[in-house]
C-alpha cells in the first residue's frame, strides 16, 4: 500500500510485518523513530507476541538479542555510530555464533568531535566482523531490504545489517509502497534455528577454540558469507516475483553499459550521483553508476563484470581510513585490480556534509579529463585548514582542533554556497 | 532460616546426606541420579571452589525446575574450563557470549522463552566476581531494574582468577593480587574499596537476593529452591574459594569457606523485596586469624613482621559485619540496606 | 539439531579428557579400629552394633554384639565401660553413652526372647570348664558354637560366679542375670553344681576331655592380721556379698565399718546399709585420687550416705571400739602412719582387701605355673600345660567381669585351635582411628542423655535396681551419637564434595568407590569425611 511516509516508519511498519518476537530498544539519534514506532505497536497489540525490551545500553541490546536469537526466537534490534561501537564486542559474537539478527544501522558519523549526523564510518567500523551488511538507496529500498534480510540472516544462520543513512533516509517523508501481512508471510517463513537452548536437547554453544581449530571455524564463516552472494540475487529475484518491484540484489548498475567512467557508490548518494551523472551524459560524457547494495559479503564478480568496459572508476564514499584512504575504495580496487582501470576517489559527506550535484557534477568532469586527483575531499575549505595547521605549528598549545574550526566558521552548521 | 530441623542423625544436617534420613531430608547432591550439570572430565584446579558451587547451584536448579532450566555463562574460569573445544562438562543447555554480558544475555533468553510459550522453562545466569560486579553491572542493574525473570548467581573468589589473579571489584582488603602486590606499607588490596552485590541488589528491591558459600551446602540449595519458586530477578552469590588464587591448600577449600562465614567477614543471608529476612547463624564464632592465616594471599600479614595492624582492622570488619547481620543467633539483626555506612 | 563447527559442543564430550592424569596423590578408603574397639576387653565390635542399632534395627545389633559378647544385658549394669573412657566424642562434648545402649539392647532382647545363634555341628570334642563366672560361661558359649561339647563344673549351687556372689542385686538384677546364663545354657550345655574339682589332671582324663578351661576366679577375701577381741565381729567383704547373694545375710549390726578402697568395698558398705545399718563408714589408707573403685560406684554411694575416712587404716578392734590411725602420702604417694589415733565405734568390721585365687586343684599338675598367687598365661590364655587354659581373676588381669568374659572369648578360640591342630585366625588389626583424622563440623550438637536413678530414699531400703536404662527413644539418640570413628557410615559427603564428580555412589551398604579416571587428588574428600575413612596417599606414577 502506498503511503507518505517517514523513512524510520517505514522501517518499522515493515520490521513489525516480519514478526519479531524480541525487539530491543535503546535509543540513539537518528534512531529513534524506528524503535518508537515498534514500541507502540508492541504496547497495542498490533505486533504481538513480541516482547519489547527497553535495555540499559546498546551492549545490552545486542546482547539480549543474542540470548533471544539462541533460545530461538526472531531478535531485532537498531542503532547507530557510537550505540554500534558501544555494542561492538557483542556485534563480534552475534556474528561468531551464527545467530541471525537482523539489525538496522542509520548510519552517523563516529565521534570525537559528537556529531549526530550521517555519514558512513559507523558500517565500515564493523565490516570484518563478520555481518551481512546491505545498504538502502532509497526508503522504499530501506523498508524492502529488511524483509529480504530476516530471510537471508535465517537460512544462512548469519546477522544481518541494513544501513539506510541517517536523517537523510530516515528522517525523510517519502511515498513508500508498503506490503502486507500476507505478503511478508509467504515470503518469510517462521524461524526455524539451526541451533538452539533446549532443555530436550541440551547443547553448550560458545566453547573456547583454540589454535586448532579457529582458522576453520572462520574460514567456515567466509563461505557461507560467500554463500550469501548467490542468495542475495536468488532472494532478491523471489522478492520481485512476491512484491512485485524489484529491490535488492548485489548491485545496481546505472549506463554502465557503455561507460568510460563509473562512478561507485553506497547508500542514498546515488540519487543526486544519478542526477550528476545524467548531467554529464547530456555533456557528452560516457559516464555511469554503479551502485553497492551488498556490501559485505563484498560482491566481487559482480563489481568486476559492471567495471569490465570502463577505463576509470571513480569511487564516491562517505567514509575515510585516517592515515590511508578511501575504504570502499581499497574494496573496489581489489575487485578490479586487473581490469586496467583507474582508480580515484571522491570522499564527502562527512558528518553529515551535503553532497552537492553541482560539486559532483564538477568532479565528475575532472574525471573525464583525467583530471582528477587520485584523492579529493569534496568541498574542502582548504583556508580553514591552512589557518588551523599554521596555529599548530606556530604554538604548542593550539587548543582542541574542532573549536578552532567553529570559531572560524562563525558557525554550527555548514555553509552552503 | 535453614528449614531442616537437627534430628541427631550424628551429622544431622550438615553433611550432604545421611543413610538415616528420607530423601527430602537430603540434599540434591547425595542423590545418584541428580543431573551433575557440570560432569567430569573439565579443566578446573584440583579443588575448585567455584566448580563445585556451580554444580550445588545448577543440579538444584535443574531439580526445582525438573530439568527444564537454560544456562546462560560469563567468560571466566567456570567457562574457560568447562567448554574448551572439543569438550563440554555442561549436560544442560548452555550459552556463553561474553564477559560483560551474560545478566543480558540472559534476559533475552527469558525473553524468548516466554514470547515462545515456554514459560515452565527457567533462565539462569553465572559469572565470577568480575563478571558481576565490574565489566558486568551495568547490564545486571539493567536486569534487576527491569525485573527480568532470570537468576542471576555470583561465584565468588574475590578476583580475575582466569586471567592470573588480578584484583576486582570483590577483592577483599589487605587481599594480595597480581595488580595489588603485598609491597609497601598498604601491602595487598586498598582498603574501604570495593562493591557489596548483595546489598546493591536488595537496593533494587528485587523479589529475592541471598548470599552462600560452598561450605553449607544444605543452605545452599535451600536457596536456590526458594528462588526458583519465585519469578523476576532474583540474585544469589556464592562464596568460592579459589586455592589457586587464596594461596590455599586443595583439600581446605570447603574449610575455607566455612571460616569466612564462621568468623563473620562473609555474612550468609537472605533478603526478600530489598529487606533481609533471615541470617545463618555463625556456629562457633573465630578469629579472623584462623581465616587468614590458610591463606597465601594473606601470608604478607603473617611471618617475621606480622601486620597485627590490618589484621585488626579485618577483624573489625568481621565484628562489623556480626553486629549489622546479627549473626550470632542471641543478636537481632540490624539491617537496612540503605541507611548502612561502612 | 546442527551442531556449528567447534562453536556448539555436544554433551558427555569432556569425558575424554580423563583429568586423573594430574593426579600427584590419591584418595583411599580406609577402615580404622575405633577407639571403643580397640578398649573393650570384650573384644565387642563397638561401633558396629551402635551402627545397627540406629537405625532401630536392634535385633540386627544385638546378633552382633553376641558374636562377642552373650550378657549385654549384664554389661549394662556392670561393665566400667573403657570405652566411654576412650571415646572420641568425649573430645568433641561427652562420651557416647555406649553402656546404656548395651544394656537397653541387652533388655530388649530378653524382653523379645531372642535366643542366641545355635551351636555349631557337633566336634566331636569334649571340653571341661571349672568354674560358672564370666570366664567360664563366656568361654562355654564361644566353645558350644564352636561345635565342641562343654561340661561346666561349678563348686556354687548356682550359676553365675561372682556375677552372682560378688555384685549386689540392686546393681544387677537376678532375673536379668538368670535370663542371659539360661540362653548359655539352652545351647546344650552339660552342667554341673555343687561340685568343687580338687585334682584337674584327674577330672580331665578321667571325663575323657579334651582340653581344659580354669575359670576358678578369685572367691577368698584376703585377710589382714588386726588384732581383735573374741567378741569383735569381722568378717570379708566377698563372704558378705556371697551370703547375701545365698539369701542369708549376716547380722551386721547398726553401724557397720568397712576397710578397703576398691568397688568390693563400696558394694559392701552399700549392701550394709540395706540390711539396716545406720551408720557406714568407708575407712581406707590412701585418698580419693588413689582410690581404686570406679567414680561411678563411689558417686552412688556417698548419694546413699556412706561416709568415707580418707588416709585412715584401721589398727585394733576390741569389743565394738575401733581403733583407727591417721595416714599422710610421702613424696613417692605412699601412706605414711602419723602416730594420730582416734576411736570409732563399730559393730561390725568388714574386709574389703582384696581377693585370693584357691588353687588347690592344680597342685598335682607342676607344669601349671602359679606366681603372686595367679596363673601364669600365655596370650593364647593356654597355662604351662599343654592343653590346660586358664583365665579370668584366677591369671593376672584387671579384676573385672568385661576382661573375663575376654578371656572365655580367646581361651575358646585357642582351645579350638589346640583341638583341631590348626593356628586360629589372627585378623591383623587396623590402625587406630584418633580424634585427629575427624572432621567433627559435620556432627550435630547433642549432649549426652543422663540414665535415669532411683531416689536416694527408695534406693537405701530395698534391693531394687538404683540406675534405670533409656527409653527407646533415648537409647536411638544415644546410639545416633557415635562419630562412626574411621569406618565409612555413607554420610554422602565424599559423593556430595568433589568438584570433579569423581566419587561413585555404589547404593545403600554399598558404599561407594573413587572414579580414578577423573579424580584430580585435591584431597577435599578426604578432609570432609567426617569419620576420618579417607586417607591421601602418593600416587603411582
Amino acid at each position: 500500500m502506498l503511503r507518505q511516509i517517514e523513512g524510520s516508519r517505514a522501517v518499522a511498519e515493515t520490521v513489525a510485518l516480519c514478526r519479531p518476537e524480541v525487539v530491543c530498544a535503546y535509543p540513539i539519534s537518528p534512531q529513534t523513530h524506528i524503535i518508537e514506532a515498534i514500541g507502540v505497536m508492541v504496547a497495542s497489540g498490533a505486533l504481538a507476541p513480541c516482547e519489547f525490551i527497553n535495555v540499559e545500553s546498546e551492549f545490552a541490546a545486542m546482547s539480549v538479542s543474542i540470548g533471544a536469537s539462541a533460545a530461538g526466537a526472531r531478535a531485532y534490534t537498531a542503532t547507530a555510530s557510537q550505540g554500534l561501537l558501544f555494542m561492538i564486542e557483542a556485534v563480534y559474537n552475534a556474528a561468531g555464533l551464527g545467530l541471525p539478527i537482523v539489525m538496522t544501522l542509520a548510519n552517523r558519523a563516529i565521534g570525537a568531535p559528537i556529531n549526530i549526523w550521517n555519514d558512513h564510518s559507523d558500517a565500515m567500523a564493523v565490516r570484518d566482523a563478520g555481518w551481512i551488511q546491505l545498504f538502502a538507496e532509497t526508503n522504499q529500498e530501506a523498508a524492502d531490504l529488511h524483509v529480504l534480510a530476516f530471510r537471508l540472516a535465517e537460512e544462512l544462520s548469519l546477522p544481518v545489517m541494513v544501513c539506510m543513512d541517517g536523517f537523510i533516509l530516515t528522517h525523510a517523508v517519502e511515498r513508500v509502497d508498503l506490503p502486507d501481512q500476507a505478503q511478508v508471510d509467504a515470503y518469510l517463513p517462521p524461524y526455524e534455528p539451526r541451533q538452539v537452548l533446549e532443555p530436550d536437547d541440551p547443547v553448550s554453544i560458545g566453547a573456547m577454540v583454540g589454535p586448532e581449530a579457529f582458522e576453520e571455524v572462520r574460514y567456515l564463516a567466509h563461505l557461507r558469507q560467500l554463500d550469501a552472494l548467490e542468495r542475495i540475487p536468488a532472494l532478491a529475484t523471489a522478492f520481485e516475483e512476491a512484491f512485485g518491484r524489484p529491490s535488492g540484489g548485489l548491485v545496481s548498475p546505472y549506463r554502465t553499459e557503455d561507460a568510460d567512467i563509473v562512478i561507485v557508490a553506497l547508500g542514498s548518494v546515488l540519487g543526486t550521483i544519478k542526477d550528476a551523472v545524467d548531467a554529464r551524459r547530456d555533456a557528452g560524457d560516457r559516464v555511469g553508476v554503479l551502485g553497492i547494495t551488498a556490501f559485505r559479503p563484498f560482491p566481487n564478480d559482480a563489481v568486476r563484470e559492471a567495471l569490465s568496459g570502463a577505463r576509470s572508476v571513480v569511487v564516491v564514499e562517505k567514509a575515510f581510513s585516517i592515515g590511508f584512504g578511501g575504504v570502499l575504495s581499497t574494496d573496489v580496487a581489489m575487485a578490479s585490480h586487473d581490469t586496467g582501470c583507474t582508480l580515484r576517489t571522491i570522499v564527502c559527506g562527512l558528518g553529515g556534509r551535503p553532497i552537492t550535484s553541482r560539486s559532483l557534477e564538477q568532479a565528475f568532469a575532472a574525471a573525464a579529463l583525467d583530471e582528477l586527483d587520485s584523492l579529493t575531499f569534496l568541498d574542502l575549505d582548504h583556508e580553514i585548514v591552512e589557518r588551523e595547521r599554521t596555529r599548530m605549528t606556530t604554538t604548542r598549545r593550539s587548543g582542541p582542533s574542532a573549536e578552532n574550526i567553529l570559531r572560524d566558521l562563525g558557525t554550527v552548521a555548514s555553509r552552503i554556497d | 532460616m535453614t528449614t531442616q530441623p537437627i534430628h541427631f542423625y550424628q551429622v544431622g544436617s550438615f553433611a550432604v546426606g545421611n543413610r538415616l534420613l528420607d530423601d527430602d531430608g537430603r540434599t540434591v547432591q547425595s542423590d545418584p541420579n541428580r543431573t551433575n550439570s557440570l560432569d567430569s572430565g573439565h579443566r578446573a584446579c584440583q579443588g575448585c571452589g567455584e566448580a563445585l558451587g556451580a554444580r550445588y547451584a545448577i543440579d538444584a536448579a535443574m531439580r526445582a525446575s525438573q530439568g527444564r532450566l537454560v544456562a546462560v555463562n560469563a567468560t571466566g574460569c567456570l567457562e574457560v574450563f568447562s567448554t574448551p573445544y572439543p569438550e563440554t562438562s555442561w549436560r544442560i543447555p548452555w550459552l556463553h557470549s561474553l564477559f560483560g554480558n551474560a545478566p543480558a544475555v540472559a534476559t533475552g533468553v527469558a525473553a524468548a522463552l516466554k514470547v515462545k510459550g515456554k514459560s515452565d522453562v527457567r533462565v539462569v545466569a553465572q559469572a565470577g566476581d568480575g563478571g558481576t560486579v565490574d565489566i558486568g553491572f551495568g547490564c545486571l542493574s539493567g536486569m534487576f531494574e527491569r525485573n527480568d525473570d532470570v537468576l542471576f548467581i555470583c561465584y565468588d573468589n574475590e578476583a580475575y582468577m582466569n586471567t592470573g589473579v588480578q584484583r576486582s571489584g570483590a577483592t577483599p582488603p589487605a587481599a594480595r593480587t597480581a595488580t595489588t602486590e603485598a609491597i609497601g606499607s598498604e601491602a595487598g588490596n586498598a582498603f574501604g574499596q570495593g562493591k557489596d552485590l548483595p546489598r546493591i541488589a536488595m537496593a533494587h528491591d528485587i523479589p529475592y537476593v541471598a548470599t552462600a558459600t560452598v561450605a553449607d551446602l544444605h543452605d545452599l540449595e535451600d536457596k536456590v529452591e526458594r528462588a526458583m519458586q519465585v519469578h523476576g530477578a532474583r540474585y544469589l552469590h556464592i562464596l568460592v574459594p579459589c586455592p589457586l588464587g587464596w594461596g590455599s591448600a586443595s583439600s581446605d577449600t570447603i574449610r575455607v569457606a566455612r571460616l569466612a562465614k564462621e568468623t563473620g567477614l562473609f555474612p550468609v543471608f537472605e533478603a526478600v523485596d530489598g529487606k533481609v529476612t533471615g541470617v545463618s547463624p555463625i556456629r562457633h564464632r573465630t578469629p579472623v586469624e584462623e581465616y587468614l592465616s590458610i591463606q597465601g594471599r594473606y601470608a604478607h600479614l603473617f611471618g617475621e613482621h606480622p601486620r597485627t595492624d590490618i589484621i585488626a582492622r579485618i577483624q573489625a570488619m568481621a565484628d562489623r559485619n556480626i553486629t549489622t547481620y546479627g549473626l550470632l543467633a542471641e543478636e537481632p539483626a540490624d539491617i537496612d540496606p540503605k541507611g548502612v555506612d561502612v | 539439531m546442527e551442531r556449528p563447527f567447534a562453536i556448539t559442543l555436544d554433551v558427555g564430550s569432556s569425558h575424554a579428557n580423563r583429568t586423573g592424569s594430574w593426579r600427584v596423590e590419591r584418595p583411599v578408603y580406609v577402615d580404622r579400629l575405633p577407639p571403643c574397639n580397640d578398649a573393650c576387653p570384650a573384644g565387642e565390635d563397638i561401633q558396629g552394633w551402635l551402627y545397627q542399632s540406629e537405625p532401630g534395627d536392634y535385633e540386627a545389633a544385638w546378633r552382633q554384639l553376641v558374636e562377642d559378647n552373650p550378657f549385654p544385658a549384664v554389661m549394662g549394669r556392670i561393665c566400667y565401660h573403657p570405652c566411654e573412657t576412650s571415646c572420641n566424642r568425649v573430645q568433641l562434648d561427652e562420651a557416647v553413652g555406649i553402656n546404656a545402649v548395651e544394656r537397653f539392647l541387652g533388655d530388649h532382647a530378653i524382653e523379645r526372647g531372642w535366643s542366641l545363634p545355635a551351636a555349631g555341628p557337633d566336634s566331636g570334642k569334649r571340653v571341661l570348664v571349672v568354674g560358672a563366672g564370666p570366664a567360664g560361661l563366656s568361654a562355654t558359649y564361644h566353645l558350644k558354637r564352636l561345635g565342641h561339647s562343654v561340661s561346666l563344673v561349678d563348686s556354687a549351687p548356682k550359676l553365675g560366679g561372682m556375677m552372682r556372689y560378688g555384685i549386689p542385686a540392686y546393681r544387677l538384677p537376678r532375673a536379668v542375670l538368670d535370663a542371659e546364663i539360661a540362653r548359655i545354657v539352652a545351647l546344650g550345655v552339660d552342667v554341673v553344681l555343687d561340685h568343687t574339682v580338687d585334682d584337674i589332671r584327674r577330672e580331665r582324663d578321667e571325663g575323657g576331655f579334651d582340653a581344659v578351661f580354669l575359670a576358678v576366679g578369685a572367691q577368698l577375701g584376703r585377710r589382714v592380721d588386726i588384732p581383735a577381741g573374741d567378741s569383735s565381729r569381722i568378717l570379708d567383704a566377698v563372704s558378705l556379698l556371697h551370703r547375701v547373694a545365698d539369701d542369708d545375710p549376716p547380722m551386721l549390726g547398726r553401724r557397720v565399718v568397712v576397710y578397703g578402697g576398691g568397688d568390693t568395698a563400696l558394694d559392701a558398705a552399700r549392701t550394709a546399709r540395706r540390711l539396716g545399718a545406720t551408720d557406714a563408714v568407708i575407712v581406707y589408707r590412701r585418698n580419693r585420687d588413689r582410690m581404686p573403685a570406679h567414680g561411678e560406684e563411689l558417686e552412688e554411694a556417698l548419694d546413699e550416705g556412706i561416709t568415707m575416712r580418707w588416709l585412715t587404716t584401721v589398727n585394733s578392734f576390741e569389743d565394738d571400739r575401733l581403733v583407727l590411725e591417721k595416714m599422710r602420702l610421702d613424696d613417692e604417694g605412699f601412706p605414711q602412719p602419723t602416730g594420730e589415733f582416734e576411736d570409732l565405734g563399730a559393730d561390725s568390721l568388714i574386709l574389703a582387701l582384696g581377693q585370693d585365687t584357691d588353687l588347690s586343684l592344680i597342685d598335682e599338675a607342676p607344669n601349671v605355673v602359679v606366681d603372686d598367687g595367679v596363673v601364669e598365661v600365655l596370650p593364647t590364655m593356654m597355662t604351662g600345660e599343654s592343653g590346660i587354659f586358664a583365665g579370668g581373676d584366677a591369671v593376672p588381669s584387671p579384676r573385672t567381669a568385661t576382661v573375663a568374659i575376654g578371656h572365655g572369648k580367646r581361651a575358646a578360640r585357642s582351645i579350638d585351635g589346640y583341638i583341631s591342630g590348626e593356628e586360629p585366625d589372627q585378623p591383623g588389626r587396623h590402625e587406630l582411628a584418633s580424634f585427629d583424622r575427624l572432621n567433627t563440623w559435620y556432627f550435630s550438637d547433642a549432649p549426652r542423655t543422663k540414665r535415669p536413678e532411683l531416689e536416694r530414699a527408695r534406693r537405701q531400703s530395698t534391693f531394687d535396681e538404683v540406675v534405670e536404662g533409656l527409653t527407646e527413644e533415648n537409647a536411638l539418640f544415644e546410639a545416633r551419637r557415635c562419630l562412626s570413628c574411621g569406618n565409612c557410615f555413607e554420610c554422602d559427603n565424599c559423593f556430595g564434595v568433589c568438584p570433579d564428580n569423581a566419587v561413585i555412589k555404589l547404593g545403600p551398604s554399598e558404599r561407594y568407590k573413587f572414579d580414578y579416571d577423573f579424580c584430580k587428588g585435591c584431597g577435599i574428600c578426604a578432609t570432609e569425611c567426617p569419620c576420618g575413612a579417607i586417607d591421601m596417599i602418593p600416587e603411582r606414577i
